[in-house]
């Protein structure tokens, strides 16, 4: 029995030694906060990718301000990327930057700039690739072919990212924030200029769309396919080359969005194409070329948003039935309502119409007398579109006016029967 | 030697009495008080519309509307009336050695100003006191500066008008009347008539080309340039896209507008300095 005890008090000597060393070797290297593994332009880990190599699932790396040129980082493992000052990679135009390929990564506070174009691969600052509850917060992008690129992830955060391209072509521009096959994603208060698409969804499950700025990009501020069950809210959608597409989904809601300044033949500031079941609430329609253009959409409660100086506030074609538009105000569009049948299946109501001019004798509010929201002129123009140049003239508001009494070309039954007196506040 | 005369620059004497000239129209109009009722009815309008319409860019459209349609009337027929008026006087004037352009320019002016001032203010001041002239100084500056433009361009008009028709009044009041109803009504009426009957031509040239024959209508393109922008770029035509998304539309248009008040002053000049009076 006795023969042995030394062998054990060594080996427990041993262990003790151990755990010792152990234990002060992380102390050192955890001597700040708590970061695993410092990534430093001065060394000794002086690349992104060999920190990711070294770490372990969990480990959070600390990247100090400085240029690293890389590209294809692969995160695979669960792992928290910090940025520190912005550092800048630099991904020398080729590939992606960043590739995650792990659950539960977090990256934060990089600078990113230059990634690969390419008419084949979609080549991203950011490539997440089936994970699940990414983030990716406070970023800034630059001069990237797609910026943050999300394929067949679950839930995840993007939040605080500034985008940005001077690409103005659109075939060879990609999207900002481009989302294909994904559940219940958040982009939150991202900034995304000069990109083709600023935000792109396409088969997005209930996905959450709030805060963001979409400005200035080729194509659409906010491109939005086969996505049911999302919300969209309290976005901006600036000068963007077509505007903003939301296209074949149903049971979406666009809330307190404002969009503005879409200009051009095809431009909307909505677009919504084959749109079922949603509700349009709360937004704001100004300076767009269209503000809504509705094309086979149905049973879309548009509620209270505003419409001022669009070219054409509403397009709704004959396809489109049994939408409702209600307590809206439309406000000095050079046309309210065009529309290119003669029957109505929608219906407008207790709308408050700048151009109304009838009266409200019982003073509750309602003007007594209903309003006929297309124009002759909108009639007009559809058959020689030359004639817009006589937009405004007197002689143009008296045919108007005329029609007006006695309608014979506009839509009979596309009327307000209670225009309110009143802008709706 | 006629032409030199008209070249030569006035020399000091002649701008003092210029400057004279003007100022006595100036104390002569406000002593009449008419003017100062005329810029009260658009500081009246201005004010009820700000109260009761809500919005800038309503306001502004409304305000637009109401001026292309009676600014060119009242200018045409208070530059004709003015002419009528005060004929014994001009005559008086003429007697004394003063030189013909002068006097031209002193009644021109004298009359055409207060007229311009009394829509500048008084439009100008609700917008001032309603906080949209700070929140949207762009187009309130320019509906002001487009009525104050009309008002003497119109004034002019009545000008020639007057001086053409100088012993025959009624025919003189009812040129002013039809050439109103022609500019303001009438003329885009045949544009839309010529549109619909050549339609199958390319129109875009010949229509902004007739749009700038009136001065109405180019004070009307100034303000669709300003607030139907949306709308004008939805028009799929090449040369529209040029002219209104361009700074090629509005410096036409200025331009233009320019023209028509150089081309009825220079021609009232010459009436004025070869009429026997």
């Amino acid at each position: 029995m006795n023969n042995y005890k030394p062998i054990q008090l060594h080996l427990f000597g041993g262990l003790i030694l151990l755990l010792l060393a152990w234990t002060s070797v992380s102390e050192a290297s955890a001597s700040d906060t708590a970061a695993d593994i410092v990534v430093s332009p001065d060394g000794p880990v002086v690349s992104i990718q060999e920190a990711v190599n070294m770490a372990r699932p969990g480990d959070h790396i600390r990247v100090e301000a400085g240029v690293y040129v890389e590209s294809n980082i692969m995160i695979d493992k669960k792992l928290t990327l910090e940025g520190i000052g912005y550092p800048e990679i630099d991904g020398n135009l080729e590939g992606h930057i960043l590739i995650i390929a792990a659950d539960s990564v977090t990256v934060s506070g990089f600078f990113l700039k230059n990634s690969g174009r390419s008419h084949v691969r979609d080549y991203a600052g950011i490539y997440i690739d089936k994970a699940k509850d990414v983030v990716i917060e406070n970023n800034r992008l630059d001069n990237i072919f797609f910026g943050i690129y999300l394929s067949a992830t679950e839930r995840g955060v993007i939040r605080g990212n500034e985008i940005r391209s001077y690409e103005r072509r659109e075939s060879s521009s990609g999207n900002g924030i481009h989302l294909w096959n994904v559940k219940d994603p958040k982009i939150l208060d991202n900034k995304v200029e000069g990109q083709r698409d600023g935000i792109y969804l396409e088969f997005a499950k209930g996905a959450e769309i709030s805060g963001n700025r979409s400005n200035n990009n080729n194509r659409y501020g906010l491109h939005f396919m086969f996505s049911d069950d999302s919300v969209y809210r309290g976005n901006t959608f600036n000068k963007n080359g077509a505007g903003v597409a939301v296209m074949y989904s149903k049971n979406v809601d666009m809330i307190d969005n404002i969009f503005e300044n879409n200009w051009g033949t095809s431009s909307y500031g909505l677009l919504l194409k084959d749109i079922n079941d949603s509700r349009i609430t709360g937004n704001r329609f100004y300076r767009n070329t269209v503000g809504i253009d509705s094309e086979g959409s149905n049973r879309v409660i548009v509620h209270r948003n505003d419409f001022e100086l669009n070219g054409w506030a509403v397009n709704i074609k004959s396809s489109s039935r049994e939408n409702q538009f209600t307590e809206n105000n439309f406000i000095e569009n050079s046309f309210d309502v065009r529309t290119d049948s003669p029957r109505n299946p929608n219906h407008f109501e207790g709308n408050y119409w700048s151009h109304y001019e009838g009266y409200d004798l019982n003073r509750d509010g309602i003007g007594d007398v209903p309003y006929r929201p297309v124009r002759l002129f909108s009639i007009i123009i559809q058959r020689q579109p030359e004639s817009l140049i006589l937009l405004r003239s007197m002689f143009i508001t008296l045919l108007d006016t005329a029609e007006r009494i006695m309608p014979v070309l506009t839509p009979a039954t596309l009327i307000d029967e209670k225009p309110k007196m009143e802008r709706i506040r | 030697m006629e032409e030199d005369e008209n070249i030569k620059k006035l020399n000091p004497v002649e701008m003092k009495l210029l400057t004279h000239i003007i100022k006595n129209e100036w104390k002569t109009l406000i002593r009449g008080k008419w003017v100062i009722g005329y810029g009260l009815i658009f500081l009246i309008l201005t004010d009820t519309l700000l109260r009761f319409g809500g919005g800038g860019a309503e306001v502004l459209l409304s305000l637009s509307n109401v001026m292309l349609l009676f600014i060119p009337l009242v200018g045409m027929i208070y530059g004709i009336l003015y002419i009528y008026q005060s004929r014994e006087f001009v005559e008086l004037l003429l007697t004394q050695p003063i030189n013909r352009k002068t006097l031209f320019w002193g009644l021109f002016c004298g009359i055409s100003t207060p007229l311009m001032a009394a829509f500048v203010v008084g439009a100008m001041l609700p917008l001032g006191w309603h906080g949209i002239l700070a929140q949207d100084p762009g187009a309130s500056v320019m509906v002001l500066a487009l009525g104050g433009m009309l008002t003497l361009i119109f004034v002019a008009l009545g000008f020639v008008l007057g001086l053409a028709f100088y012993e025959d009044r009624i025919k003189g009041f009812g040129f002013t009347i039809v050439i109103w109803l022609f500019m303001a009504i009438l003329y885009d009426g045949l544009i839309l008539m010529a549109i619909f009957t050549f339609g199958d031509y390319p129109l875009e040239r010949f229509v902004i080309a007739a749009t700038m024959l009136n001065p109405i209508d180019l004070a009307r393109i100034m303000v669709l340039l300003e607030f139907d922008i949306s709308a004008l770029m939805g028009y799929t035509g090449a040369v529209f896209r040029q002219f209104f998304g361009t700074n090629s539309g509005i410096l036409t248009a200025s331009g233009m507008l320019v023209l028509w008040l150089a081309v009825p002053a220079w021609i009232g000049l010459r009436v004025f300095k070869k009429k026997d009076f």
